[in-house]
């Protein structure tokens, strides 16, 4: 089976470098990223299965990025990552149409199934994409 | 609970000690002291007034009612007086008038006259005729005074001059006190005789002891020099100075209240007899202050004293009551803005909280990942992963707990009640501090804060945790204020001597003018549904409560600049 690529966005790098390489020791393909900027910049020059959004970033902050990575690949699917239960802001992510969200500290089993049901939604979406 | 608040739990409300400091005994003492005086300045003054008038009034008629007999008496005698002079003064001037002056002095003639008028009119103890050079040529009656001089005897000069006198009663040569009344009949060209009788000073003292109605008083003559002319009960012997004033010649009836050595008070009706040298003394029996006057003057004097002490009484209980009911109200409204100033805090640090717990999750994520990763580098791989790696990711683990434990006791020494305690302070390192909370806020919305702060730490004695507060909700207004990407500066500048201040500048919305009167108003807030209004009025009061002063200048559109001032050294109260 081909490996899930995964991107992860977050402005703590220790954060990103750790779970970078937890979800590779899972055999995802995770890549890691720590502005909103690189990532959308990354997401211009490479494909990607599932982004793993923080919310709230200096600068680019994660609702923006949703919005963008919409409007530039509109089944790619994002899952949020958010330091504290903020309704608003999940609420405005999932209404930009994140797939799912997780909070801060998160466990790692949650996270694997909730990033490979966000992929499978994907592929289940694929046969509409391809027959549209 | 108690370790998170060494100082006690953290509640609202006031201790003992706080009550006290907030409400000082002294200004309500002031107060109470003030008030009664003038409450009961302004009662019992009329109070005294009035009683004093009604006092002066009811003595007034009481005087009136005791002197009416008085005057009468006075009246009395001196018509009884008058009279029985008018009388002899008429006998004798007829006798010299009608009888010639051989018949006059023949000593026989002159002895049946005497007889006659002793029998007529009673009163004459003898008689004799003078010439004009002061020898008596004849005389009738019990003493050998026949041949006497009397050219030097006043009486004598009086009657020569006036025609007829009656003279003060004197000794004479008698030797015994008795008058004179003395007619002079001009017999043709310079010459004339004097026609003199006496009258025994023992008839007139029957007649005025006559008119003593009441036992008790006392009734004389007196002359106008005071001399007593007939005996007295208590004012001394004939012809010594009576023991009681003498008048100035007047010739209406006089009252005087006199005060008799033994007896007190009494009052003393003088009257003028007229045609003779005699004044009519009377005194009265009672004293001035009769049984009905001191009764009522009891009354009132109890009435006085009565009321003065039921005023006293309302007014202290009603001052008290007033004092003691301010004060509690004073009490309820410290305790109220206390309540206040806690809320307050607490909103504060609930709006703080939800980005500290963002800020906290961070670290606990790295600490979760770092650790997690570790665990599966122990589990999933094969061989163990290197020394390096494990270091790396283990001191990964302590720097964010380290994170962590700096978050939160950043939270609890603000958490901390706010007791006023003084202690020396760093303000630059003051807002730092403060500015640490809302560092993350700062970078997410990408506001810039700018600090001009001088090289040398400005130090201030004053209270960190009501520093803290007052800052923190400063720069939130301004964070509440700006844009996202929006400016905030913060400066320390040196005001006048022994102040120092921090100015917080933002460009953010401004403060419309209509509303700049109300900023400090408590429950005045613009953020619908978002503020308590109580944000700046606190900031207000905590800095009045520091020594300290606030000023605000904001411009619509361009923004707003708060200058807090705090005295440097320890702030008075």
């Amino acid at each position: 089976m081909e490996a899930l690529r995964i991107l992860i966005v977050d402005d703590e790098e220790e954060l990103v470098s750790a779970l970078k390489e937890r979800l590779n020791l899972r055999g995802f393909q995770a890549r890691g990223v720590t502005t909103g900027t690189e990532a959308l910049a990354f997401l211009e020059a490479e494909e990607c299965d599932v982004v793993l959004l923080d919310i709230k970033m200096p600068g680019l902050g994660g609702l923006e990025v949703i919005r963008r990575i919409k409007d530039m690949k509109p089944r790619l699917q994002v899952v949020l990552l958010t330091g504290h239960g903020s309704v608003k802001s999940v609420e405005d992510g999932m209404a930009l149409g994140a797939f799912d969200y997780l909070m801060k500290p998160v466990k790692i089993d949650s996270l694997v199934s909730v990033l490979t049901a966000a992929a499978a939604g994907r592929k289940f979406e694929a046969p509409q994409e391809g027959g549209g | 609970m108690t370790e998170l608040t060494p100082d006690g739990p953290v509640t609202p409300g006031l201790s003992e000690g706080e009550e006290r400091s907030l409400v000082p005994g002294r200004p309500y003492r002031r107060i109470l002291l003030t008030a009664t005086l003038s409450v009961s300045f302004v009662a019992i003054v009329p109070l005294i007034i009035a009683t004093g008038i009604n006092y002066l009034q009811y003595q007034e008629a009481f005087r009136e009612e005791q002197s009416r007999p008085m005057v009468r008496f006075a009246a009395n005698g001196k018509l009884a007086l008058e009279a029985f002079l008018e009388e002899r003064t008429a006998a004798l001037r007829f006798v010299s008038q009608t009888r010639s002056y051989q018949e006059l002095t023949d000593p026989s003639t002159l002895g049946e006259i005497l007889e006659d008028m002793k029998s007529s009119f009673g009163g004459f103890s003898d008689l004799g005729v003078i010439e004009a050079d002061g020898t008596q040529l004849s005389y009738a009656g019990p003493y050998e005074l026949e041949g006497r001089d009397y050219g030097s005897a006043p009486w004598f000069r009086e009657v020569i001059r006036q025609g007829i006198h009656v003279s003060e009663v004197f000794l004479g040569y008698r030797d015994f006190p008795h008058f004179v009344i003395a007619s002079y009949r001009e017999t043709g060209r310079g010459e004339g005789f004097v026609l003199r009788a006496t009258i025994d000073a023992e008839y007139i003292n029957r007649l005025v002891g006559s008119l003593l109605a009441q036992p008790g008083g006392d009734v004389f003559l007196l002359n106008h020099q005071g001399i007593l002319q007939t005996p007295s009960r208590s004012h001394g012997e004939v012809l010594t100075p009576a023991q009681i004033p003498s008048l100035p010649f007047s010739i209406q009836t006089e009252l005087l209240e006199i005060q008799e050595p033994e007896l007190g008070p009494r009052l003393a009706a003088y009257t003028q007899i007229s045609g003779s040298p005699f004044v009519l003394a009377i005194v009265s029996p009672g004293g001035t202050v009769t049984p009905g006057w001191t009764g009522l003057r009891r009354n009132l004097l109890f009435f006085l004293f009565g009321s003065t002490i039921l005023i006293l009484a309302v007014v202290i209980w009603g001052s008290h009551w007033m004092v003691g009911r301010a004060r509690n109200a004073d009490i309820a409204r410290a305790a109220v803005y206390h309540r206040m100033e806690y809320e307050n805090k607490m909103a504060a640090l609930g709006r703080l909280s939800a980005g500290v717990a963002h800020e906290i999750n961070n670290p606990v994520a790295i600490i979760s990942e770092k650790a997690g990763l570790l665990k599966d580098l122990l589990l999933l791989s094969e061989p163990l992963p290197p020394k390096e790696k494990m270091l790396d990711l283990l001191d990964s683990v302590v720097r964010s707990a380290e994170r962590c434990g700096g978050i939160t006791h950043r939270l609890l020494g603000f958490a901390k009640h706010m007791q006023v305690q003084t202690e020396t302070i760093e303000l630059d390192q003051l807002l730092v501090e403060v500015l640490g909370f809302l560092e993350k806020e700062a970078s997410y919305r990408e506001i810039k804060i700018e600090l001009d702060f001088p090289e040398e730490a400005p130090e201030i004695v004053s209270d960190r945790g009501q520093l803290q507060q007052v800052f923190l909700n400063v720069i939130n207004n301004a964070f509440a204020a700006v844009d996202d990407g929006g400016r905030i500066q913060i400066g320390i500048i040196e005001g006048e001597p022994g102040t120092i201040s921090v100015w917080i500048q933002d460009n953010g919305v401004g403060i419309p003018e209509e509303h700049m009167s109300h900023i400090f108003d408590p429950f005045f807030t613009t953020k619908k549904g978002a503020g308590t209004g109580l944000g700046l009025s606190i900031t207000y009061g905590i800095v009045q409560k520091l020594g300290g002063d606030v000023s605000v200048q904001s411009q619509v559109g361009v923004g707003t600049r708060f200058i807090l001032t705090f005295p440097i050294g320890k702030p008075e109260n």
